[in-house]
């Protein structure tokens, strides 16, 4: 019989060793589900595994999903540190579009590539601002941040589509909900020619030294985690713990933003109802899957962006269902959240021991 | 005559330690028998494998003569053993009476358990209310719970972990009656202390443990303090020195601060004042529950409510200032609670130093951590902290050591005014003896220093002046050689305007025996 045993100390090895297990497990357990559906489960895993990493191409691809996940992912692995739980980061990356295509919409043909910067700090600036509503409600009324920021979700999305059916239609769109096509000017700059990868990948990469620096070593940001892990300590070295709610909403919510806008002025070039791609609740796997660590965090939303990637090739090529790709989600972090159990304790075999 | 248990050749080893070595224990009927050891001696490990929570690595045990192996509490709890804990197993979310239900067969409804809580917290004088949610209860009330949890099933053995911390000297008296009486109705008890005076006053036999082993048996009736500490200890602690010295300038001054509770079960506090000068240190004694903890928290700046002008540090108001504020200041603090509050458990030494200081913060509020670092070893180095080094995480360090620790990085900012709650509870005597002379040292140098501890002991051997706390108000001062344990005691119920009680011949009882302890 198996038996779980508490170990004396957490094991910093598993803490690392548990995110590879999950995705062996999870591999494990696609292969059961290609099967299960009738399909050639070593075809399956091609798609998922194989087929979004062979070539330079399909990198810049990988990097057009990563990006967005990497950002909203830092700003979540802020709050989360500091128990604060932002679930809506999904809203604030779709105000975060609204916000810099708005700036972009206003561009004319004499617009310089300037704008591309007030079409990213829009983006913050929105993402960021639906987050305080966030933040304010749990300051002045104590309102569940879980909750609200859920619920602002569909707020956000109900805004996009009042938008893109209503003002902000394109006049000459043959009445489809979508804005106008983005001048070229407001184009986030490609890396190279041909690919659609942008400089958006420097901007997360950028991001992911900052939030370093922030977590580790700076007074602010350990001041949040101390909240984060224990509220009785931060009050006694007289961490402000309203400060640090503001602080983790805004700067989880400008992340969002950012990556709205990076993504309306880039790979869409419009706004569409299809703006949330589910990027910020793919997000918060992310985060979790990377250890709330910057750099786990650029592993777990590359491996994530294979799913996203993997999912769409099983559709065209095997005929299987786009939800694929959330199961695969769904998988892992419920194979992490399983395998994190081992790094408090340990497998034993055998009877319950007398010792 | 049967033996009520019996206990041979128990030893238990942890994955860092043994606990138990070969420890063999005989406990008649109506014995109230003391188990004598520090902190770390093995006295909570043999108290949890007689209570079935540990399963030993070997050795036997009889129960009323037969020899049986006691699987888990509940098997324990239905042979008729009890045992307070002395690190309290209650749920904070349920009530006092939810939590001592739950220990008990399911016969009984909850309104029946309400009423025998009252009865027995009546009959033995313990102040409980049953409906209170845990989470709202100090530690000496948790406490206390725990003691009418294990009287409501009549227990032919009970088992007693350092029960009188924190009682008042007339409460601890009368725990001591209860304890008769139960030892006289056959009741055996075993009684965990450290406390060398109570075992004296109170215990039939006495088993000392050290390192595990035990290391005597006696009649502590007829053994004096010096002789029972060395057989714990394995020396006498160091002598404490108490210089005489000129009170200074004015550090701390309360002047009518008073303060509505936070929470629906703290407690107001009311028309405090109080003085404090460099160079001494006053002593707040009270059982704990009585405001202490809404004092330390509007002192440290955790509770940055109190009115404007009531609390002056060196002449300057800081009521409504935060605890950095008051830190920059000079107003260091150490709370009683050392993991959660005074430290985060799972951050690193190194990490936990940056709570209260800020020496590695630049410019910028980056943080150099190789300063951060060294600033923790040195802490480790100076004030004898068994620890892995800077990078052990602090939940991984023993009570004493993390006491150390904190009470070490306090120190070590040297500051101005020190408050500190509970200096050395749960902290074996060796390091109390530290603590307390580094204390001493720091009012040498001219630090004004404020210390809550609901060990009267403490508080006669290094206050200058004595105040106690009673149901959120502060006593008057007194000059601790005008104190007596009676006179204290009484204070504790909040009689200090009562005229004081003809103590002439008690008058140095504490402070003699204290003296024989050292």
């Amino acid at each position: 019989m198996l038996k779980l045993e508490v170990r004396p100390q957490p094991s910093k090895w598993m803490s690392l060793a548990s995110p590879l297990l999950a995705l062996a497990l999870t591999v494990v357990l696609g292969l059961g589900l290609f099967v299960l559906l009738g399909k050639d489960p070593l075809r399956g895993l091609q798609m998922f595994f194989w087929e979004p990493i062979k070539s330079a191409y399909a990198w810049s691809e990988l990097g057009i999903k990563a990006t967005p996940l990497v950002l909203i992912a830092l700003g979540l692995a802020v709050c989360f540190r500091s128990n604060v739980w932002n679930i809506g980061a999904e809203g604030q990356f779709i105000v975060g579009a609204l916000a810099g295509g708005w700036v972009a919409m206003q561009a004319t043909p004499e617009t310089g590539r300037g704008i591309v910067v007030l079409i990213l700090l829009a983006g913050v600036a929105g993402g960021a601002a639906w987050a305080a509503l966030t933040a304010l409600l749990r300051d002045r009324f104590n309102a569940n941040e879980i909750l609200v920021s859920l619920m602002l979700v569909y707020v956000a999305d109900l805004l996009l589509g009042y938008l893109v059916y209503g003002p902000w239609k394109d006049p000459q769109g043959y009445n489809f909900p979508q804005t106008i096509s983005f001048l070229a000017s407001t184009k986030i700059p490609r890396l190279f020619e041909g690919w659609r990868v942008n400089i958006g990948v420097l901007i997360a990469l950028g991001a992911v030294a900052g939030f370093w620096l922030l977590l580790f070593r700076t007074y602010a940001g350990f001041a949040l985690q101390v909240g984060g892990l224990a509220p009785a300590a931060a009050r006694y070295a007289g961490f402000s713990s309203r400060r640090a709610l503001w602080t983790a909403l805004l700067l989880s919510g400008g992340m969002a933003g950012l990556a709205g806008a990076l993504e309306a002025a880039g790979p869409l070039g419009q706004l569409t109802p299809h703006v949330p791609a589910g990027y910020g609740f793919a997000a918060i796997i992310v985060a979790f899957v990377g250890r709330l660590h910057p750099v786990g965090i650029v592993f777990s939303a590359i491996l994530m962006s294979m799913f996203y990637i993997g999912g769409e090739l099983a559709q065209s090529r095997l005929g299987l269902p786009k939800s694929i790709t959330g199961v695969f989600q769904g998988l892992l972090l419920f194979t992490l959240l399983a395998c994190d159990t081992l790094i408090h304790y340990r497998l034993r075999l055998g009877k319950p021991s007398q010792a | 005559m049967t033996l009520r248990l019996e206990l041979s050749g128990i030893s238990k080893q942890y994955p860092a330690v043994k606990a138990n070595d070969d420890i063999a224990l005989r406990v008649e009927p109506g014995q109230i028998h003391a188990v004598l050891g520090e902190n770390g001696a093995g006295k909570s490990t043999l108290m949890k494998i007689i209570y079935g929570a540990v399963q030993p690595d070997a050795g036997r045990i009889r129960w009323n003569g037969q020899e049986l192996v006691i699987k888990s509490p509940a098997q324990a709890r239905a042979l008729g053993i009890s045992m307070v804990y002395q690190h309290f197993s209650l749920f904070d979310t349920l009530s006092a009476a939810e939590n001592v239900w739950l220990g008990l067969d399911k016969s009984l409804s909850l309104a029946e358990v309400k009423a025998r809580i009252r009865e027995v917290a009546a009959s033995y004088g313990l102040d409980v209310d049953p409906e209170r949610p845990v989470h709202s209860l100090s530690v000496g009330e948790r406490q206390r719970v725990e003691i009418v949890r294990a009287l409501l099933t009549k227990p032919q053995l009970l088992i007693l972990d350092e029960p009188t911390s924190v009682l008042t000297p007339q409460a601890v008296e009368r725990l001591f009656m209860i304890l008769r009486q139960l030892s006289s109705e056959g009741c055996a008890i075993l009684y965990i202390s450290h406390k060398l005076d109570e075992i004296r006053a109170l215990c039939h036999h006495c088993t000392v443990l050290r390192g595990g082993r035990v290391t005597g048996e006696v009649d502590p009736r007829t053994q004096s303090n010096a002789e029972l500490s060395r057989l714990m200890i394995g020396a006498e602690p160091p002598q404490l020195r108490h210089a005489a010295r000129a009170q200074g300038p004015l550090a701390l001054e309360l002047r009518s601060l008073s303060l509505a509770k936070a929470s629906a079960f703290g407690t107001d506090l009311q028309d405090i004042a109080l003085s404090l000068h460099a160079g001494e240190i006053v002593g707040v004694a009270g059982v704990s529950g009585n405001g202490q903890q809404e004092l330390m928290a509007a002192l440290s700046g955790e509770d940055p409510r109190a009115p404007a002008g009531s609390v002056r540090l060196f002449g300057a108001d800081i009521a409504r200032a935060g605890a950095r504020r008051r830190r920059r200041l000079g107003l260091h603090f150490v709370p009683e609670e050392r993991l959660g509050r005074g430290a985060v458990p799972t951050l690193s030494l190194a990490q936990n130093t940056l709570l209260t200081r800020t020496e590695a913060v630049k410019a910028g509020g980056l943080l150099s951590m190789a300063q951060v670092r060294r600033q923790a070893a040195e802490l480790i180095q100076r004030f004898g902290v068994k620890a892995g080094g800077p990078d052990a995480a602090a939940k991984s360090l023993s009570g004493g050591n993390l006491q150390k620790f904190i009470v070490g990085r306090e120190i070590a900012a040297q500051p101005k005014v020190l408050i500190i709650a509970q200096p050395t509870w749960g902290v074996d005597v060796g390091a109390a003896a530290q603590i307390r002379g580094e204390l001493l040292k720091l009012r040498e140098a001219g630090c004004a220093l404020l210390v809550v501890s609901e060990e009267l002991d403490e508080l006669f051997e290094i206050s200058d002046r004595l105040v106690v706390m009673a149901k959120g108000r502060l006593s008057p001062s007194l000059p601790v050689a005008d104190a007596t344990v009676e006179r204290i005691g009484i204070w504790m119920s909040g009689l200090w305007d009562a005229p004081a009680p003809e103590a002439g011949q008690n008058k140095n009882t504490m402070k003699e025996s204290a003296g024989a302890q050292a």
